[in-house]
Parts: structure tokens; C-alpha cells; sequence
């Protein structure tokens, strides 16, 4: 097997991937990113709606635009990239990466390693949901890709479970394509995506957003013929009484995300919650050498985050394969209440950071605190819409002087 | 000599490749549209040892026989076994005495092996067990398989040694005349034969009466299952069974082949017309999920990746329905309910080598190979065989399935043998079967099943053209 | 009359009641701030939205270009214009901003490509194989 020593390898070319190896490369290092599909840029390729960018570009770019922006900074940063070529496995030991390419195997030795994976879509076979077990059920992300990349569609009329944002988008992208919408199903009160998008994707369109309502049971012994349609009560279960057939040979699953991090969690300490890496300011996790980028960290709402840590994580990567980078104090972050998503998990005195925070569900009017010295007033703080809070400068400083820092969202 | 050999699932496919043994025409017919989708696609994948069976049943008779059978016949069809050993849990001291009733049932059949663990035994070899537990009866030959594959490598041999496969061809029609089988009529064609065998699973009450006969007299009875990730295969190690009931072996925590665990199955007798009723329940999941965690109560529900049901074709005297009838050359395989898949085997060898070889006067062939070399899978090959392969076929590199690790070169492998579906193909390869469950995948296979067809993909179904995966282009 | 309308300026979506007459905003209510009331004016008299859809690639690696109107459109339009779009094809290869189609419908809005589609090759280096770039 061939083995290529580098000073940085980063895994998986998606947003984070992509500005993490152009940061590490712009830092001096030799920057290497390896990609198991056969195109860089991840899921923003499928996605073909606009929204992006409006933080890293301060320009609203569709999917497609913003990876372009992103390859032309990994272009002119020296870092190279490898498709079609899948990790399989990471050794702590040494430590070591070895890769499958139709080149043949291949093991890295890199000084530091990205994780920058993005997440997978919760199957429908997890819901557990009753019934047969017919073709015409696809997560979104799935479904996105079959028409916008493959230029197929999914069936004629469609339902949508979850209305996280890949849901509400593809309802309006099924709905152009002339596909009947019949429903954007939500089992919890309140919707799961952003705001914008149950405007401009269901409103716009008359595709009505049912809150409280689930599928109860799947129909179809070949091609799904429909589903039964159920309100459910605040606990999420169904209410006898309020079920009803609905006519549909699709059913479009977007009911969350999970950050993937099999190869790695082996060794590296998640945070139970985001289910990924616990990482410090730098995204360093709790493996020195090991740097976590991304959706796989914890789930974000916007490209924009993903790109800048991933920058980040770069940055630090090749200081840390330079030796400059010295274990040095580093001050926990620890959840209080009302706080669900939480990165980093760890201060590091000097490196100003942004805090990024999810609530677990809406609070009309909150008031976040970090550790007492940084408070902020909001209206309207949503689970769909992650709080980012900037510290730096005296702030930090007080912050970094304390044994821990305790992160707040208490209803005001 | 012609015999026709009905239904393509594990117990159909291990007679008609047995037959193939002998100077004769074997003709092998299913209904589906491909191999193993009945009865033998959603079980257990038990390989049993025997010692939950009465000693006077045919089921006793074939069961442990079969089991000592299946590593010489893994071995000769390249399919995945291992002999994980199974416990029968008791709680408390009414369960214990069924574990030695069991016991001595087991001994009584020849199963070997069979020894009553304490507690701390129990425990120190499977540690999620329920602590409240009082004792297990350790049985080392149960083992566990994939039913499916032994149902496609047995037809792959088979047809390698001359076997003629009729896939999507239902038999309508079994012509008697003067009290002996003269032919089979399908949907396609009649086919004059010499010899029947009724494997049709949960339809071969049908194929029977076709032929006259009032047994075996099948209904359907639902099990459902969920099978966990390949993360929870820490979760134990043997196949663990709960104290049987009258009804059936109970609600079970097991290993699978590739490293998942399976939770199930619930004993659901449906009326005899429900023979596709392959529906999940709530209330089935709901007996699932409560009889696995009183055998393991870590089960993480987290870790679910699909749920699935499966039915088993069951006859009144519970007992399978084999060997010779009334009219002649008319032979049964029928009423195959647990433990039919351990004891398909021993049935096919003793059906066709003593039986039908004798009745018929077969002759052997000198030329059959009992070989067959599954597809690659490159998940289980050490990184030297793995290189060399992609060396040879670079398509062997490209991972296709992340999640169980699934190349492109096994995928086109797979076609080369028969998949035309993405069922096909997920059950030839394992890809779409991990914990990602297609989501990345298969878009993917689509277009590697389009191109290596030579289709659109819109041509390409679920499993067969009456399950469409996608319904048109964006833009035609 | 009086119209609703949930703010989509930022994460907080205060509900904004607007009264329109004869096609004139006279007030905006509910916002808690300018923006809100600058997007209420716009919402409520003529809605605009950016479309993005797909083209139809002819000889190229994938069969569609993802393309957007360079401009928000008027919100009523969109029916007309994707069966317009429904209609055109674009031999490959096609470059990223590539102008699709100019003055979509009057609008002066153009329909350009979002991303580049490369001409499929002639005939594959190795049947069967897509290249991957190499190893390194």
C-alpha cells in the first residue's frame, strides 16, 4: 500500500472540508482533502435554491454558486483534492488514515487530521412507522438529489414528514416540477425549519403546513398507494380518532440529521447532544491532532457557519502540524438551561471565538448568558434558528479567567 | 426425465440443486421476480439446533440433521454461517423446568451439546442480559445465516449444472392424468414433466390442490422485526430466545451475519387469504420492543434502522408436509415453518437423493460441481486480496455503499448474475442495507443498474416493474 | 384592506398587518423594526421572489444545469416562467452565469446558469469506468 506523509489531511469535500484545507493550505501547510464522491462541494451541489452565502459573501447565492466561490479559494490556496475515494479507516495510532480509490488503497500519515464528514439523513426505517414496505419513500436529501441532479422525479403526488428546511425546500421544488404537494406534515407545534422558507416554500405555493401531525402507517405493497395522516397530542403520539387516508405515491422524509462520526467515535469523546466531537475554540477535539469541522460536529443552519469553522479548523490544523500550537488552558463550556446544541465546548484563552447555540423550543422573548460576563437580550429565539455569539477581547479574557462558563437561555 | 420444481426459496432452491445431481431436466419456477422474496427474505435467519421441537415431528426429524449440514454446504456455496450458540433464557423456577424439559427434548433429537448455565455463566458470556435472570439452557450448534443467500447460491450452483430458472412465472396449472403428474401450465406455457415438487411457501396449499390434494392447508402467520445497526452488535453474542410458548420460540435478540442485531419475531395468525400481508403493526412493533428488552434491556431504540415483517406459512398440525403423495410424481416440501430453513437441507438431500432418485430411477451425472464462489465482498477481504482485486477491476475501489461498504465492481457483479432490481441488487450485496438504509446510495445504483442494463432509469424498479423508484424526468 | 404577513427579514418573524388600498400601502403594523416595514411594503403590493429551477443539458455530464433568475421576479410569474423553462434545452458545455434566456417575460429579469455542465466525452477512456481524479 502506498503511504503519503502530509502535514494536514482533511475528510470529506463538502463546505467545511473545502475551506478547511484552503485555510491550512493559505497557513503554509500541505494540504491535502480527500472526497469519496466523484465532485467536491458535497450537498451544496443539489442544492439549487437560493439562501447561501449572505454571511461569508455578504451576496445571496444559490448551492452551486456558493461551492463555486468556495473551489475557486481552495483553488488559488495550493491544497489539492481526491475524489471518488472513501476513508475506512482512522488509526489512532501514528496516526494513520487508509483510504479506498479505484487507484488501488491508500494510507496517509498525516501531523494533523480534519473530520469534516457533514451528517446523514435519519432513514425512514428509524421512525418505526406501521405498514408496508413499498418503493416511493425517500429522505429529502435523496429526493433532492434525484431530481436536481439526475434530472428524475420522484412520483406525482407527493407528501412531505418534517418540516425541517431540505423538506419545506423540496415541497416548492417538487410542487415547480409539477409534482402535487399535498402536505407538509410537523409533529411538533412548531415548524423545523426557517421562517423564510415555510414563506417562500409552502406559503407562496398554498402548500398547506399541518403542526401536530404525523404519518401513522404507510400504504402500498409495490409503489406507495398512501399514507394514513394522524394529529398527534404535545407528547407526539397519535389521537385515536383523527386518522385519515391520503392519496399519495410519495412520501418525502426530512426528520433530522445525524452528524457522522463512525470512524472516529471509537476514540474521541462526542457530546451526547450534538452527537459529535466535543471540540475546544480551535475545533480541536479532545485527540490533539484530531480536528472536527462541520455538520458533524453538530447540525447548523447555515453554510455560512460551516465554511467558517471550517476555515478555522484549518488554520489551527497547520499550526498544530507546524508544532505551534501548545496545549495550553482551556476553560469549559458547560450547558445550563434551556441550551440543546452547544460548540465549541471548550475556551481557549486568546482565540477569539463564536458560541453557537441551540434551544430545544421556542422562547418568545430570552436572555443568553455567557458565564454572566456576556448577556444579550432576544425576541424570539427558535430550536430552528441557532444563537451565534461573538467572543473576543476583554470579554474572552474575563471569561478565559474562570474554572468554567456557563451558557444560559433563561425566558425573560 | 423432466422435473419442475416450484418456488425459488431457500427449501425450492436446495431440491432443484440436489436434482441437478442427476440426468435430468430441472426446471425451477417462481413467481417473483427473483430469487428468495417469500418466506425465505423475512425471518430469523436461524440456523436451529433442535431442541425446541416434539420428537415424534418431521420437524424434529429434519432439524438437527439439517444444522450439522449447513457448514459443509456454506462452504460449498460460499455463504456466510456462524455457529453462535443460543440460549433459552429463564426467569424464575417455572421456566427453569421448560429449559430442562427442553433439554432432554434436545437430547432426545440428537441435538448435541446441550447444557443448563447458571445465572453468572449466562452473564459472564452475555452481559446485557436481563440480570433478573435464573438460568439458560446453552445450546453451541444453533447458528446463523442469511436465508437468502443460501436461496441465490443454491440457484447459482444449481443453474451452473444445468438448472433452467423461470422467474416471474406463476404456475396456474398442474395437469393429472391416471393418477400421475403429466405437466405444468404457467402464465407462459405448459411444460410436459415426468416429476413436481411443491416448494411454493406460503402458496403451496394452492400448488397441492392443483394437483387434487387437500394438504398441506396453509395460513399465513406474521412475524415482525427490527433490526438495529451494526453499532449495537456489542449487544450480544449468541441468538437469545425467551422460554418458548405453545405458539412459537418467542420474541428473540440476535447477532446477524454482517454485524447488525435483530429484534423479533411477533406470532400473528392471519386468515388464510392474507398471503402478502407484510405489514408492519403498531401493536406488533410495540411486542417487539417489550419482548426484547425483557431479555435485553439496553436495547437502544436509537440504533433502529428498519422494521420489517415476514410470514411464515403454518398448517393446523404444525408440522411440515413432505415426501411423496397420492398422485405420483407429485412431491411435497410444503408447511416449511420454523425451522424450515434448517431444515431445507436435510429435506432437499433426503427428498431428492433417496426418495425421488429411487421413485424415478435417476441416474447420477458425473459431471456436477457443488461449488459456487460468491461475489467479492470486498468488506471481508484483507487489504492485500482487496488491492490485487482492484487491480484487476478498478470498480472494485469505488465504494458505492459507505455505510456496509459496498463497491461498484460488486454491484456490477451482481447484475452479471441476475439483479435487475434495486431489491436484487440489495440482496445479492448488502448495499442499501446499513444504517444510512439508501439514503446515500441509492440514486447510485439506480444509475449503475440503468447503465449496466442498458435502460432508463426509470426502468429500473424496487423490485419489480410494479414498483417504480422514480415516475419520469424532470425534463423529458 | 388589510393583509398578514409573517417577516421574513430575520429569525424573529414578527406578524405584520398591512392595509392596502387601491394598490397603495397606507400603514404597516406589528414590525419591531424598519425592515420589517420596508418588506412589508414590497410583500404586500407586489411579492418577488428569486426562481431557481432547472435546464435541460443537451451532450453533457449531468442532464440538467441549475440556473436562477438574476433578480427577484414577481411572484406571479412563476407559474408562466417554469413552463417556460420547461421548454428550453442548452447544448453543453455550459459555464457558470451563462445567460439561459434574456428578459424572462418582460420582466428584464435573465435566466442564468448556477453552475458549470462539462460536454460529456466522446467516447470513455475506459467503458464502464467514470475517470475519478487521480490518487495522489
Amino acid at each position: 500500500m502506498r503511504v503519503r506523509k502530509i502535514d494536514v489531511l482533511v475528510v470529506g469535500g463538502g463546505a467545511a472540508g473545502i475551506a478547511a484545507a484552503a485555510a491550512a493550505a493559505r497557513e503554509g501547510a500541505d494540504a491535502l482533502l480527500i472526497e469519496r464522491n466523484d465532485r467536491l462541494g458535497g450537498v451544496l451541489e443539489q442544492c439549487i435554491h437560493p439562501g447561501f452565502g449572505l454571511h461569508r459573501y455578504r451576496e445571496e447565492l444559490t448551492g452551486p454558486e456558493f461551492a463555486h466561490r468556495l473551489l475557486g479559494e481552495f483553488d488559488s490556496s495550493g491544497a489539492e483534492a481526491v475524489t471518488g475515494c472513501t476513508v475506512l479507516e482512522v488509526n489512532p495510532q501514528g496516526p494513520s488514515v487508509v483510504a479506498a480509490s479505484p487507484k488501488g488503497l491508500l494510507k496517509f500519515r498525516p501531523k494533523a487530521l480534519i473530520w469534516a464528514t457533514g451528517a446523514r439523513e435519519r432513514p425512514f426505517g428509524a421512525l418505526r412507522i406501521p405498514g408496508a414496505r413499498p418503493a416511493g419513500i425517500y429522505t429529502a436529501g435523496l429526493a433532492q438529489r434525484l431530481v436536481n441532479i439526475h434530472g428524475l422525479l420522484p412520483g406525482r403526488k407527493a407528501i412531505v414528514l418534517g418540516s425541517g428546511d431540505i423538506g419545506l425546500i423540496m415541497a416548492r421544488r417538487l410542487h415547480l416540477e409539477g409534482v402535487e404537494v399535498v402536505a407538509v406534515l410537523e409533529l411538533r407545534p412548531f415548524p423545523g425549519g426557517l421562517m423564510r422558507n415555510v414563506v417562500q416554500c409552502l406559503e407562496d405555493f398554498g402548500i398547506p403546513l399541518l403542526l401536530r401531525h404525523t404519518v401513522a402507517e404507510v400504504h402500498g405493497k409495490d409503489r406507495l398507494q398512501g399514507v394514513t395522516v394522524v394529529e398527534v397530542d404535545e407528547e407526539g403520539r397519535p389521537l385515536p380518532g383523527t386518522e385519515r387516508y391520503v392519496e399519495v405515491d410519495t412520501l418525502v422524509l426530512s426528520v433530522g440529521l445525524i452528524p457522522e462520526n463512525r470512524l472516529i467515535e471509537g476514540f474521541v469523546p462526542l457530546d451526547p447532544l450534538n452527537r459529535g466531537p466535543v471540540v475546544n475554540a480551535r475545533l480541536q477535539t479532545e485527540v490533539p491532532w484530531l480536528f472536527a469541522a462541520g455538520n458533524n460536529v453538530a447540525v447548523f443552519d447555515l453554510v455560512d457557519s460551516v465554511a467558517a469553522l471550517g476555515a478555522r479548523a484549518g488554520t489551527f490544523a497547520a499550526r498544530y502540524a507546524r508544532g505551534e500550537l501548545p496545549e495550553g488552558r482551556a476553560v469549559p463550556l458547560v450547558r445550563g438551561e434551556n441550551v440543546l446544541h452547544l460548540v465549541p465546548h471548550r475556551l481557549v484563552p486568546g482565540v477569539p471565538t463564536p458560541v453557537y447555540i441551540r434551544v430545544p423550543h421556542p422562547l418568545p422573548r430570552a436572555r443568553v448568558s455567557i458565564g454572566g460576563v456576556v448577556t444579550r437580550n432576544h425576541v424570539g429565539v427558535r430550536p430552528t434558528e441557532m444563537i451565534e455569539v461573538k467572543l473576543s477581547g476583554e470579554a474572552l479574557e474575563e471569561l478565559a479567567g474562570l474554572p468554567e462558563v456557563r451558557v444560559e437561555v433563561s425566558p425573560a | 426425465m423432466r422435473i419442475a420444481v416450484i418456488g425459488a426459496g431457500a427449501v425450492g432452491a436446495l431440491i432443484a440443486r440436489e436434482l441437478t445431481r442427476y440426468e435430468a431436466d430441472v426446471l425451477l419456477f417462481e413467481r417473483e421476480a427473483d430469487v428468495g422474496w417469500g418466506v425465505t427474505k423475512a425471518n430469523s435467519a436461524i440456523v436451529h439446533g433442535g431442541f425446541h421441537e416434539a420428537p415424534d415431528t418431521v420437524r424434529a426429524r429434519f432439524c438437527a440433521p439439517g444444522n450439522a449440514m449447513y457448514e459443509g454446504l456454506c462452504r460449498e456455496l460460499d455463504v456466510p454461517f456462524r455457529r453462535v450458540g443460543a440460549y433459552v433464557l429463564a426467569f424464575g423456577e417455572e421456566e427453569l423446568a421448560v429449559l430442562r424439559e427442553l433439554q432432554a427434548q434436545g437430547e432426545e433429537n440428537g441435538v448435541p451439546g446441550l447444557e443448563i448455565h447458571s445465572r453468572e455463566e449466562v452473564l459472564a458470556r452475555e452481559p446485557h442480559v436481563n440480570p433478573e435472570v435464573r438460568a439458560g439452557l446453552w445450546s453451541p450448534t444453533v447458528g446463523i445465516t442469511e436465508p437468502w443467500t443460501v436461496a441465490i447460491a443454491a440457484v447459482e450452483n444449481a443453474v451452473a449444472n444445468g438448472l433452467k430458472l423461470h422467474l416471474a412465472e406463476e404456475v396456474t396449472g398442474i395437469e393429472v392424468r391416471a393418477g400421475r403428474v403429466q405437466a405444468v401450465v404457467t402464465g407462459k406455457g405448459r411444460y410436459p414433466v415426468d416429476a413436481v415438487v411443491n416448494a411454493a411457501g406460503l402458496f403451496a396449499d394452492r400448488i397441492a390442490e392443483m394437483a387434487g390434494l387437500k394438504e398441506p392447508v396453509l395460513f399465513p402467520r406474521r412475524g415482525e422485526y427490527i433490526l438495529l445497526d451494526k453499532a449495537a452488535s456489542g449487544l450480544v453474542r449468541s441468538v437469545l430466545f425467551p422460554a418458548p410458548t405453545e405458539k412459537s420460540k418467542g420474541i428473540l435478540v440476535l447477532p446477524t451475519v454482517d454485524g447488525g442485531v435483530l429484534l423479533g419475531p411477533t406470532a400473528e395468525d392471519l386468515p388464510r387469504g392474507a398471503r402478502e400481508a407484510v405489514e408492519t403493526t403498531p401493536e406488533g412493533l410495540r411486542r417487539v420492543v417489550e419482548g426484547a428488552r425483557r431479555l435485553v434491556p439496553g436495547v437502544d431504540l436509537s440504533q433502529a434502522i428498519k422494521t420489517f415483517a415476514g410470514l411464515r406459512p403454518e398448517s393446523p398440525q404444525e408440522d411440515f408436509v413432505v415426501g411423496p403423495t397420492v398422485v405420483k410424481g407429485f412431491y411435497q416440501a410444503a408447511a416449511m415453518r420454523s425451522p424450515g430453513l434448517t431444515a431445507a437441507p436435510a429435506i432437499a438431500k433426503w427428498l431428492a437423493c433417496e426418495v425421488m432418485a429411487s421413485e424415478l430411477s435417476l441416474s447420477r451425472r458425473g459431471s456436477f460441481n457443488p461449488i459456487r464462489k460468491g461475489i467479492p465482498r470486498v468488506a471481508e477481504l484483507s487489504e492485500a486480496e482487496w488491492e490485487e482485486l482492484i487491480r484487476k477491476d478498478p470498480r472494485y475501489g469505488r465504494i458505492v455503499c459507505f455505510c456496509n461498504r459496498v463497491t461498484e465492481g460488486e454491484i456490477v457483479e451482481a447484475i452479471r448474475r441476475g439483479a435487475r432490481s434495486l431489491d436484487g441488487v440489495k440482496f445479492r450485496t448488502r448495499a442499501g442495507f446499513g444504517r444510512c438504509q439508501g439514503g446515500f446510495c441509492t440514486d447510485r445504483i439506480l444509475q449503475i443498474l440503468a447503465r449496466e442494463l442498458g435502460v432508463e432509469p426509470e426502468e429500473v424498479p424496487l423490485r419489480d416493474p410494479s414498483s417504480p423508484l422514480v415516475m419520469g424526468k424532470v425534463r423529458p | 384592506m388589510k393583509k398578514r404577513l409573517i417577516c421574513i427579514s430575520c429569525p424573529v418573524g414578527c406578524e405584520l398587518t398591512v392595509e392596502v388600498e387601491n394598490g397603495k400601502v397606507i400603514s404597516v403594523s406589528g414590525n419591531r423594526c424598519p425592515r420589517g416595514e420596508a418588506y412589508a411594503r414590497e410583500e404586500a403590493v407586489e411579492p418577488r421572489r428569486v426562481l431557481a429551477t432547472s435546464v435541460k443539458v443537451l451532450g453533457g455530464e449531468l442532464p440538467l444545469v441549475s440556473v436562477k433568475t438574476d433578480r427577484p421576479i414577481p411572484k406571479n410569474l412563476i407559474p408562466q416562467i417554469m413552463e417556460l423553462v420547461k421548454g428550453l434545452s442548452v447544448n453543453a458545455p455550459v459555464e457558470l452565469g451563462q445567460v439561459i434566456l434574456e428578459n424572462l417575460l418582460d420582466t428584464g429579469a435573465k435566466l442564468v446558469a448556477t453552475r458549470a455542465v462539462p460536454r460529456l466525452p466522446q467516447e470513455p477512456l475506459n467503458p464502464g469506468v467514470r475517470p475519478a481524479a487521480g490518487p495522489p
